[in-house]
């Protein structure tokens, strides 16, 4: 009995211990969020009942029915009416939890009657949020000291980041609270999947489909989650922050990042929008695009074909030597425009402005001892749209 | 059905060939039983050592060891070793040396498709293995195979799906010889309602397997046609879908977790009647029960899709179907207790594992049912909570079973007793280990750790670190068990036939360790 | 000749290692070449397996003709085939279940029909797109095509198969009544049905290469539409090869009208693969 006793007091320092460092799920900030919470602490609780009775029983018949305290078997084996009882009890319970269940997860479904729509669009590895609305679009990825630090062997001092650690982006989403919010979900390669455990907000990114979800916000704050879909190399690496705030400041911030806005700041990079700008038509150093693609090639290729150009043999090909990228302009310019269907190579036309793929296809061809020599102007780029 | 006669063999009854080739050429059940447990030991290994490599990549976040690629690699393949390496040959092993000797037949139906089934297995995992060692490494796209991220994968792909194709061939084999030497090798008089219930359990595992390991066959070689051959089942601009390849998918998958542990109910229910020296409470209904867990097997598949964004009646259905298998377990757990309530207990090795099955079965199962409801899920899919929920039902599920039915009949196999010191050792370190490795998960995935990452926040630091700790305290307990195995095959005290005081069964009736033939003349208490 | 009650447990068993290794040749040289290889390995592979076949059938068969076998082991190897059979009966209906969850599911949510985000689908993803079925999707994957229709060789390949089930049966009733040598004759006409079918359906795809531009990569209704009647083409080929083997064996005065399992088996074997057309051409090809 000690064993048992001593088991069960560790058992119970266990839970909680796991109840109060924050161990449960979020009770989240939407209405939604905070229903599933109550059916998943409803349900924790009945399982914990059923379990405790079941195991209870079973416990007192091990220590009672035992040999050694001189137990003689009996030899009954059968009786239908506790076998109904049994069977029938169980599915009482399964309708009383099934009952609110389907209530939320109907409401849950209901996505009419929007005030806002998002498209979010899962890449290998990096959202892009297009406000459908306002004409707002850019593109979300892991913050780049956090990237730096993830990196094999980096042996960065985690512990600065908090714990935050892995989920802080270079360019959030900003939404309203107090108003329905529709996400248009898809992908643009694999299968991603979009979560926010306090919004319980978790919908699969399926290629050539587009699926609906929605979340009402009720209070101002930042919150932060995962792509939960296996989505290849970098599946853990590409958080979602949200940012919730006030309606007034939602559209201070919708005023200032609408397409017309952000036409004139030079560094669309990391609004990822494509819009054409007045740079693209002269003629561009040699020193200057080696410059800007180093920079461009570290945020959007180097994910895959890694920092030093050597990609990972099998998965990635090498830029390094690559017959392509010291090859035929036009293949080269073809394959990052255009992408390679069926492969992680996606089509960067959209993602990149003139400039940009212009400054990391020269870079490719004269970095990482590719000495190709010649230069790609963003106005050759410009042709091609 | 002609069972009249099966005593008589055509050759004269001599014990196993000599040398080597024994093994190779060999259509003797237990022989070829104890092949397949051998193998299972060994691929144990080999899937622990990479669970082994994930445990410690996740002890502390950041990325210390291993590349992001290859760790999702190792993933995909302990799964995929785990459960068509350990679970599957283990329980088939566990057939071909208990389901003759249980039901009084003289071997296998089909000997020589035995021997194949067997063999396929090492060729199958030679090819599966080897691809780790291909340009790109080897399949990294989980054991679910979803396109069109598998498509992605290197050299390793075909391989992968060749290996799967191949592994099919051997269950589906496997499984058809056990169909036909359950229903046509019973010792005379034997009804379907006499046979053990690790016979019956088996019997509707192998229909399970028989029904959906060609649906797994179709649905990568679908994958393989994506990729190789221009087709677009899975692909939206050709009018397909990469959802469909999930809905095919769990079609063979959910059943085929019911695969991983209808035989191990089968092995508790033998167990647990021995230990409390009673018979087994509710025969016909753990048959019954174990029937409908199978049929419902069939229609609940797309819970582990509830985030693909099915139509919503789909989702209502796939919930209610789902929480309706607690009832038929729940009748399963509720009969064990039963027939050890008012028993004469002891506790040896077996039935310790057998009790300790229970316990932590019964908790993987409920946390199954939290997984069931469909608004909830939508919170811990794809979170660690589901992998605590899986492994708490094939760890101390399946594997435990697998232990337990070792220690049982270790020494109807070998002869002598087991170390029964050491094998209680052995139970208590592994589940003190088994917990502090797996109840941890629950929380971080509550708390939001996704799963199949190898880097994480901060603040799934210590659980991890714990269930660190955990994973290589219960991976070295394991050569306990390995030693504990070859002790025993070496020598020991001597079994008697019965072994256990309150065994019952034909295998009991035979001397230890069972002849190599058994059975030659069918035994007489049925007709 | 042992009684035949007796129970039949052979020696030790050469063939299946030969299997697997001819298997895991077979495998690993055909994934080889999909990587881009040569197929020589292959080759092997396949090689060694059709000597395996050769030489494990003929130990069996000869076995079977010495009546080394029990109405014991008869019926084992009767269950054996009939769960094979339904085993092969789940692997069509994988492709099956795609065709159907194509065109009930997928094309119509693709046209933004259906709840959820089926229309947002449509109309943002696919503007435009209207699905019909046969469909190559919303990209029109592998450019326009003709799709095949049921009139014509499908329809005669309909009636070349239904025939020949019938001639089946015929030779089934004849080796019942001990009448080999009539068993002999239905079958060879059994077996030129049967090859007369896949040379039909060969020439079919052919058409289809060459005339209507529809191939495997012709969107989702080439993908159903060439691996539903290409794996039961080959399924043909393979119960064609048995039947012919079956009928060669009758020639040699193998089969009496007691012993004849091999003959039923390959029968059984038969009749699947006619239902299956029968389904194809339903679900395939008219609807
Ligand atoms: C041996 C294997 C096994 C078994 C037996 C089970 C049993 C069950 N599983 Fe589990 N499951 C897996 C292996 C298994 N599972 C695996 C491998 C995965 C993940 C796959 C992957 O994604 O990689 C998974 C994932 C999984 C999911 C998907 C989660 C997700 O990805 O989001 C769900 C959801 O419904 C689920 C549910 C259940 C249920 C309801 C049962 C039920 O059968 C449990 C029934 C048992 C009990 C309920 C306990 C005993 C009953 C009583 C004591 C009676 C009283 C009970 C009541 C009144 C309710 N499982
Ligand atoms: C029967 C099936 C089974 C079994 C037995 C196990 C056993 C274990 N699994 Fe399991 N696991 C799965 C099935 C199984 N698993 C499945 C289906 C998945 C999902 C995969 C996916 O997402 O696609 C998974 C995923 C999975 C993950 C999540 C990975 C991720 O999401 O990235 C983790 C992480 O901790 C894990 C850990 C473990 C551990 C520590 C064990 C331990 O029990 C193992 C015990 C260890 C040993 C037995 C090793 C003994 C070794 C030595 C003593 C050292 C000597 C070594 C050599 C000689 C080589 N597993
Ligand atoms: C998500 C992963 C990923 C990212 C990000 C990525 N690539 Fe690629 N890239 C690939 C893959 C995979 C291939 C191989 C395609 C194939 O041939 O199948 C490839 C091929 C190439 C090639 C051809 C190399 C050769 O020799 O075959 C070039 C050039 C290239 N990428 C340039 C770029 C540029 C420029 C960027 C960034 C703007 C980029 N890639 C970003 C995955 C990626
Ligand atoms: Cu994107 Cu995982
Ligand atoms: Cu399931």
């Amino acid at each position: 009995m000690s064993l048992i006793s001593r088991v069960s007091v560790a058992a119970m320092l266990l839970v909680s211990m796991a109840a109060c460092t924050g161990n449960n799920m979020p009770v989240g900030v939407t209405p939604i969020s905070k229903e599933v919470y109550g059916l998943h602490m409803m349900i924790f609780w009945i399982c914990c009942v059923i379990g405790a009775a079941v195991f209870a029983v079973m416990f007192y018949s091990m220590f009672k029915h035992r040999k050694s305290k001189g137990a003689v078997a009996a030899d009954f084996h059968e009786s239908t009416l506790v076998e109904i009882i049994w069977t029938a009890a169980p599915l009482v319970i399964l309708v009383a939890m099934a009952i609110p269940a389907a209530k939320t997860l109907i409401a849950m479904e209901d996505t009419s009657d929007a005030d806002v729509t998002i498209k979010v669009t899962g890449y290998q590895w990096k959202w892009q949020y297009e406000y459908l609305d306002s004409g707002i679009s850019f593109f979300s990825t892991l913050d780049a000291e956090h990237n730096a630090a993830r990196q094999v062997g980096a042996g960065i001092d985690l512990t600065k980041f908090g714990d935050n650690y892995l989920k802080e982006v270079d360019n959030p989403l900003v939404v309203p609270i107090g108003k329905k919010i529709r996400f248009l979900h898809t992908s643009a390669d694999v299968i991603h999947s979009w979560w926010v455990p306090d919004l319980a907000v978790k919908k699969d990114a399926i290629p050539g489909f587009i699926n609906e979800n929605w979340a009402f916000i009720e209070t101002e704050g930042t919150y932060r989650g995962k792509c939960t879909e296996l989505c290849g190399r970098d599946h853990g690496f590409m958080p979602v922050v949200v940012e919730a705030v006030s309606e007034e400041k939602y559209n201070e911030w919708v005023a200032e990042n609408t397409p017309a806005a952000i036409v004139a700041e030079s560094d669309a990079a990391t609004a990822g929008t494509v819009e054409a700008s007045a740079d693209d038509d002269r003629e561009w150093s040699m020193d200057e695009l080696m410059a800007k693609g180093e920079t461009v090639y570290n945020q959007a290729c180097a994910a895959c074909h890694q920092a030093n150009g050597q990609g990972l043999p099998g998965a990635f090909p090498a830029i390094a030597g690559s017959a392509i990228a010291t090859g035929d302009v036009d293949a080269h310019i073809n394959i990052v425009y255009a992408g390679k269907p069926g492969s992680a190579m996606a089509a960067f036309a959209g993602q990149l402005d003139n400039a940009e793929m212009a400054s990391v296809l020269t870079y490719q061809r004269n970095a990482f001892g590719n000495t190709v020599g010649d230069t790609i102007q963003p106005s050759a780029i410009k042709a091609l749209r | 059905m002609s069972t009249a006669a099966a005593g008589h063999h055509d050759h004269d009854d001599h014990g196993p060939a000599k040398g080597w080739t024994r093994w190779l050429y060999t259509t003797n059940h237990k022989d070829i039983g104890t092949l397949y447990l051998l193998f299972s030991l060994v691929m144990f290994f080999i899937g622990g050592g990479m669970a082994l490599i994930i445990r410690a990549e996740l002890f502390q976040p950041g990325l210390q060891l291993v590349d992001p690629l290859f760790f999702n690699s190792m993933t995909t393949m302990h799964a995929l070793v785990m459960i068509f390496g350990v679970v599957m040959p283990a329980f088939v092993g566990l057939a071909n040396w208990m389901i003759p000797m249980m039901i009084g037949g003289p071997d296998m139906a089909l000997p020589r498709l035995n021997n194949w089934s067997f063999w396929i297995m090492p060729f199958a995992f030679l090819l599966l293995l080897s691809t780790l060692f291909m340009e790109g490494g080897g399949p990294a796209g989980g054991w679910t195979l979803y396109a069109p991220l598998s498509l992605q994968g290197g050299d390793s792909f075909a391989f992968v799906i060749f290996s799967i194709h191949f592994m099919g061939i051997s269950s589906v084999m496997g499984s058809i010889n056990i169909v036909a030497t359950i229903f046509n090798m019973r010792a005379p008089g034997m009804t379907l309602m006499q046979m053990p219930l690790f016979v019956w359990t088996w019997l509707i595992t192998a229909y399970l397997l028989i029904a959906v390991i060609p649906v797994l066959a179709g649905a990568v070689t679908m994958l393989l046609t994506d990729r190789f051959f221009g087709t677009s089942f899975f692909n939206a601009a050709g009018g397909g879908d990469p959802v469909m390849y999930q809905h095919i998918f769990w079609f063979f998958g959910h059943p085929e977790v019911y695969i991983l542990i209808l035989p191990a109910f089968g092995i508790i229910s033998s167990i647990i009647p021995t230990f409390a020296r009673k018979p087994l409470f509710g025969y016909a209904s753990m048959v019954y029960a174990t029937g409908s867990i199978a049929f419902l097997s069939f229609i609940v598949w797309a819970h582990h899709m509830f985030t693909v964004g099915m139509p919503l009646a789909g989702e209502m259905f796939f919930m209610f179907a789902t929480m309706m298998i607690s009832v038929p377990t729940g009748v399963k757990v509720f009969n064990w207790i039963a027939t050890m309530w008012r028993g004469s207990m002891t506790f040896e090795t077996p039935m310790l594992f057998a009790i300790g099955f229970l316990v932590m079965f019964t908790i993987g199962g409920l946390s199954g049912l939290m997984l069931a409801i469909t608004p909830a899920d939508i919170q811990y899919h794809d979170t660690y909570f589901v992998v605590a929920h899986f492994h708490y039902v094939l760890v101390p599920g399946a594997i435990y079973s697998i232990m337990a039915a070792t220690y049982y009949w270790l020494p109807k196999w070998t002869g002598n007793m087991y170390d029964e010191k050491w094998g209680k050792i052995h139970f208590w370190v592994s589940t003190v280990f088994l917990n502090v490795l797996f109840f941890p998960m629950h929380f971080v995935g509550l708390a939001g750790m996704p799963r199949r990452i190898p880097d994480y926040s901060l603040q799934f630091a210590d659980w991890n670190a714990v269930a660190s700790i955990g994973a290589f305290g219960f991976g070295f307990s394991q050569l306990i068990f390995v030693y504990v195995i070859f002790k025993c095959i070496k020598g020991g005290e001597k079994a008697t036939s019965e072994v256990w005081e309150g065994a019952d069964g034909l295998e009991w009736t035979v001397p230890s360790p069972a002849p190599y033939h058994t059975f030659e003349k069918p035994p007489a208490q049925f007709s | 000749m042992s009684s035949p009650s007796s129970y039949y447990i052979p020696h030790e068993a050469k063939w299946p290692i030969v299997g697997s290794i001819a298997l895991f040749t077979f495998f690993a040289g055909f994934a080889s070449l999909l990587n881009g290889g040569s197929w020589y390995l292959m080759a092997i592979g396949a090689a060694i397996l059709v000597y395996m076949m050769v030489g494990w059938f003929g130990e069996v068969i000869a076995e079977s003709e010495n009546g080394t076998y029990s109405a014991q082991v008869d019926v084992s190897f009767r269950m054996a085939m009939m769960w094979f059979i339904f085993s092969e009966v789940m692997f069509f209906g994988a492709f099956f279940g795609a065709l159907f969850y194509a065109r009930t599911f997928s094309g119509p949510w693709l046209s933004g029909i259906g709840e959820g985000g089926a229309s947002a689908t449509n109309a943002v993803l696919w503007s435009g797109f209207d699905y019909v079925w046969p469909t190559n999707g919303p990209q029109k994957l592998g450019g326009s095509y003709e799709p095949m229709s049921w009139l014509g060789l499908p329809l005669i390949n309909t009636a070349l198969l239904l025939t020949s089930g019938v001639t089946c049966t015929i030779a089934h009733h004849a080796i019942k009544h001990g009448d080999r040598a009539k068993m002999v004759k239905f079958l060879l006409a059994t077996c030129v049905l049967g090859f007369l079918f896949v040379g039909l359906q060969i020439l079919e795809y052919w058409e289809a290469y060459s005339h209507l531009n529809l191939k495997m990569s012709t969107g989702i209704y080439g993908s159903t539409f060439f691996l539903l009647t290409g794996f039961h083409g080959f399924h043909v080929c393979m119960g064609a090869i048995i039947l012919l083997i079956v009928m060669f064996r009758g020639t040699r005065k193998h089969f009496s009208a007691t012993n004849h399992f091999a003959f039923e088996a390959a029968a059984w074997y038969w009749h699947f693969v006619d239902v299956v057309w029968l389904g194809l051409f339903i679900f395939v090809y008219i609807l």
